[in-house]
């Protein structure tokens, strides 16, 4: 390991972190609710969901941040490295393994963590190792 | 004005996510790629998150009703099971493939990326798939 230098960013992740973290504060001490993204977007998909509403705003306020921001000035760049078959198997993954997990980066990661919650940081370790093992199947062993 | 603060709330995580670089797959690859040229960005982003997030949710912890009356649904799961593991698991694998999650999936497709849209789509199958299992499971 070697630590790349030239695209390490602190203080927007500091920055960016501290902002999700206010969100997620928000989200539970003034509505009572987890900020978790797979969950929020699940329970919508069930027909029986309680609080849709706030649920679906939550979701609406996260999508229309990058065009608030966009009025602002120009959004950051967003590359790829996956085409549209890798990103489509990647997506089926993480809509179903985040439902059968209850939970992502965002409910088991910062909610669930800040929470002190035991099941949230095994998911949260079992997640980033599976991150971590693809990247070093995909990038290195496979293709590189 | 729940309403409201839900969505202020999810308007500040979108950004947030925007700041931090999450919402680029390209850096998140670079966080998950440890034996290559490792960005440890993201492991600052979840710091900082958590940081700032632990003292409002042991408060919220200790109630029954949120500032705005509303009850306080935390999970009630306790232990661990197969599927916390295997489903965290397979979410964890498709992270590594594109380096997307949630999250900064909506902020993707709503940024005007066709990827983010094929993404959101099969993420949306994926979770409409788990609800056609679970109710094949219930019945």
């Amino acid at each position: 390991m070697h630590i790349d230098w030239a695209h390490f960013t602190p203080w927007t992740a500091l920055a960016g972190g501290a902002l999700i973290g206010l969100a997620a504060s928000l989200f539970v001490v003034l509505n009572g609710r987890i900020a978790g993204i797979s969950g929020l977007l699940g329970s919508l998909l069930q027909r029986d969901s309680d609080g849709r509403d706030e649920k679906a705003l939550f979701l609406l306020g996260l999508l229309a941040a990058p065009l608030l921001w966009s009025l602002f000035g120009a959004l950051p760049k967003a590359e790829f490295r996956t085409g549209w078959f890798g990103l489509a198997i990647a997506g089926v993954l993480v809509g179903l393994g985040s439902r059968y997990g209850s939970g992502c980066t965002s409910g088991h990661g910062v909610c669930g963590i800040s929470r002190l919650s035991p099941r949230s940081m095994v998911a949260t370790l079992v997640f980033m190792s599976g991150g971590f093992a693809t990247v070093f199947v995909l990038h290195h062993l496979w293709g590189g | 004005m729940r309403r409201l603060t839900a969505l202020l709330a999810g308007l500040l995580f979108g950004i947030g996510l925007l700041l931090a670089g999450m919402s680029n797959p390209a850096k998140v690859l670079g966080f998950l790629d440890l034996a290559g040229s490792w960005d440890p960005s993201l492991a600052l982003v979840m710091a900082s998150a958590i940081g700032v997030a632990l003292l409002p949710f042991g408060w919220a912890r200790r109630q029954r009703r949120s500032l705005l009356n509303t009850p306080m649904q935390l999970p009630q799961k306790r232990g661990l099971d197969h599927r916390l593991i295997g489903g965290s698991l397979t979410f964890g694998i498709g992270w590594g493939i594109a380096g997307v999650c949630p999250g900064p999936a909506l902020t993707l497709l709503s940024g005007g990326y066709w990827q983010g849209l094929i993404f959101v789509l099969a993420m949306l199958g994926g979770m409409g798939l788990f609800s056609v299992l679970e109710r094949r499971r219930n019945s």
